[in-house]
């Protein structure tokens, strides 16, 4: 299924701390955490963001804590998928871990606004800015990262390999 | 015979059960120790239960710290230690550490001696990197995969690229391992190793104890590294001595091993250094920031919150008077610093000096109680980050410094240099 929406874009090393402050950490449901997504960052996304708006940013998006509070604010505020020019490694993995869609695509980020629309295929990593008319292509995965995504997640794939041992009934 | 491997390649391929790794391949590890703190262990928690997993890997490889919003600081964050205990009750974790016995957990850890040269260890913290210093590889991940540790006690790590720092020579005056790695942090810049392994190597690492070390694998990730990796040398068996008796192995870095890039730092260069707002890799030296009022000062956490660190910040403080405009707030980094810096008379120093000693709690530091900052307010801390909101109101602002030049900039009221106090 094809992610469809607005950009929001911003610049290098936006950090977990503005993606969702510390002072919302003790608070784990998605509707507590979305209003609070980026708003130290840009007080408007939370409101006006809508679903299936995808966030474009620089370099090391994702940076500092391993909150994985942070991936799960920005699934819960409806964000369809994030493109970056690249990933700090923590965020990189709590976002495959939480199954928000990330791409890396320094040319996509270069070639995108704030504002415009933008389409982007998850299984193929083909990016569209529909405004400007351009495509892209986001870097591929590693195989067995491919995997985790297509398992729908690290659980899944950490529960096919206990194979029913340590689970409970039912 | 297997390749030329860095320490993060050996420690890699022992716990993958493999002769040789190359840098970029995905291994499945098995870890020796999996930890959490109440935050990210609540959300693994939650993982382990919506999985239907009852059973943990391995009770006595698992680690739960309850540090961040502790004591409880709200009644959501007492709902969340709640989980958190009872759910190492229900599982007969053998460390758990409740509050009263415990620390923040990247100074309580090492302390308790729960961590050896060699091991591979993963932590529901981005400052689990700190473990490093002690020749082991230790690395930040979030819920889900702490909550796949609990489970399976395996992890997949992407092998890293290696990138040497080579420290020569030795620290002169009032210089400290802060200043050192802050200063590599604005060489580097805040991505300059980002999915990288830092691996420190040089004849300055003679002079750096265990205390030092710490504060330097402890920041690795504020340059976006996977790790920080210290080779286990005497200081590190020095150190270990009463504190571990179960047989490690270190993992020495092969000669002709692989660095993608060498980073050289003359140690009797640095001089002691501000990482300003709002990135760490902003660095300036103290002198240069004279002008900079200050509100607040934190000294301690898990950068500098160990006796070393209470020891510098008392020097610069006893017999004097924290500035009129300013609060101090002391964060020991465990029971047994605080107990440790009361007896050696530190405490009382710094409470006649007007600062105020906290139990061990990382509380200050992300902004979550214990000294929030306003709107507007300035604070010197001996933390990690000064990331914009990290302490409080999006206004305010966090300067970096070492235990020396916050307690000088506490007596102050300004950014300063402990010569400026000290003389």
């Amino acid at each position: 299924m094809k992610i469809k929406g607005k950009a929001w874009k911003y610049g290098r090393n936006v950090d977990t701390d503005v993606i969702i402050p510390g002072r919302y950490c003790h608070l784990s449901e998605p509707e507590d955490i979305a209003p609070h997504c980026l708003e130290d960052l840009d007080a408007e996304f939370a409101g006006k963001v809508k679903k299936g708006d995808v966030i474009v940013a620089e370099d090391n998006f994702g940076c500092g804590s391993s909150r994985e509070l942070a991936p799960l604010a920005i699934k819960s505020c409806g964000v369809g998928a994030v493109i970056a020019s690249s990933f700090a490694r923590i965020f990189y993995r709590n976002s495959i871990n939480v199954g928000l869609p990330i791409f890396e695509c320094e040319e996509a980020v270069a070639g995108t606004e704030a504002g415009d629309e933008i389409e982007v295929e998850p299984g193929t990593g083909a990016i569209r800015n529909l405004t400007k008319g351009t495509s892209f292509q986001a870097r591929g995965f590693p195989p067995f990262i491919q995997d985790i995504i297509n398992a729908g997640g690290l659980m899944n794939y950490v529960v096919s390999r206990l194979g029913g041992a340590g689970r409970s009934q039912g | 015979m297997p390749g030329k491997m860095t320490i993060s390649e050996k420690i890699l391929a022992r716990h993958a059960g493999l002769d040789e790794v190359t840098v970029g391949q995905i291994v499945n590890a098995k870890v020796d120790w999996v930890l959490a703190n109440e935050l990210s262990g609540v959300l693994a928690i939650q993982e382990l239960h919506k999985a239907g997993i009852e059973k943990l890997f391995d009770p006595d490889r698992i680690i739960l710290v309850p540090d961040h919003f502790t004591p409880n600081k709200d009644i959501k964050a007492a709902e969340l230690a709640a989980v958190f205990r009872e759910f190492a009750r229900t599982h007969n974790v053998t460390n758990y550490f409740e509050i009263g016995r415990m620390g923040i957990e990247h100074v309580l850890i090492p302390e308790e001696g729960l961590i050896a040269p060699g091991e591979l260890i993963i932590g529901g913290d981005s400052h689990t990197c700190t473990y490093g210093a002690l020749g082991a590889f230790a690395t930040g991940v979030g819920s889900t995969d702490v909550a796949a540790g609990f489970a399976i006690g395996e992890v997949w790590l992407r092998v890293p690229p290696s990138i040497k720092v080579v420290l020569g020579g030795k620290l002169k005056g009032w210089a400290s391992a802060k200043d050192v790695v802050l200063t590599m942090i604005g060489e580097l810049g805040v991505d300059g190793a980002v999915y990288r392994s830092l691996e420190f190597a040089g004849d300055g690492l003679a002079h750096l104890g265990m205390s030092d070390r710490l504060t330097i694998a402890n920041m690795a990730i504020e340059a976006g590294a996977k790790t920080g990796v210290f080779p286990a040398d005497r200081v590190t068996e020095e150190y270990l001595k009463g504190r571990v008796s179960r047989k490690w192995r270190a993992e020495p870095p092969d000669e002709g091993a692989h660095y993608e890039r060498t980073l050289k730092l003359d140690l009797s260069a640095i001089e002691p250094v501000v990482a300003k707002p709002a990135l760490p890799e902003n660095v300036a030296p103290a002198r240069d920031l004279r002008d900079v009022k200050i509100d607040q000062a934190l000294i301690g956490a898990c950068t500098n919150g160990r006796l070393e660190d209470l020891r510098v910040a008392a020097k610069v403080l006893a017999g004097r008077k924290v500035h009129p405009s300013v609060r101090v707030i002391v964060l020991p980094g465990s029971q047994r610093v605080y107990k440790q810096a009361l007896e050696e008379g530190i405490i009382g120093a710094l409470i006649d000096a007007q600062c105020a000693v906290s139990t061990p709690t990382c509380g200050a530091c992300v902004g979550g109680h214990m000294g929030v900052l306003a709107k507007g307010e300035v604070c010197v801390s001996t933390t990690n980050r000064n990331f914009v909101g990290r302490m409080g109101h999006p206004e305010s602002k966090v300067y970096l410094a070492g235990p020396a030049v916050a307690a000088a900039s506490a007596v102050l009221g300004r950014i300063g240099t402990p010569e400026e106090v000290v003389g």
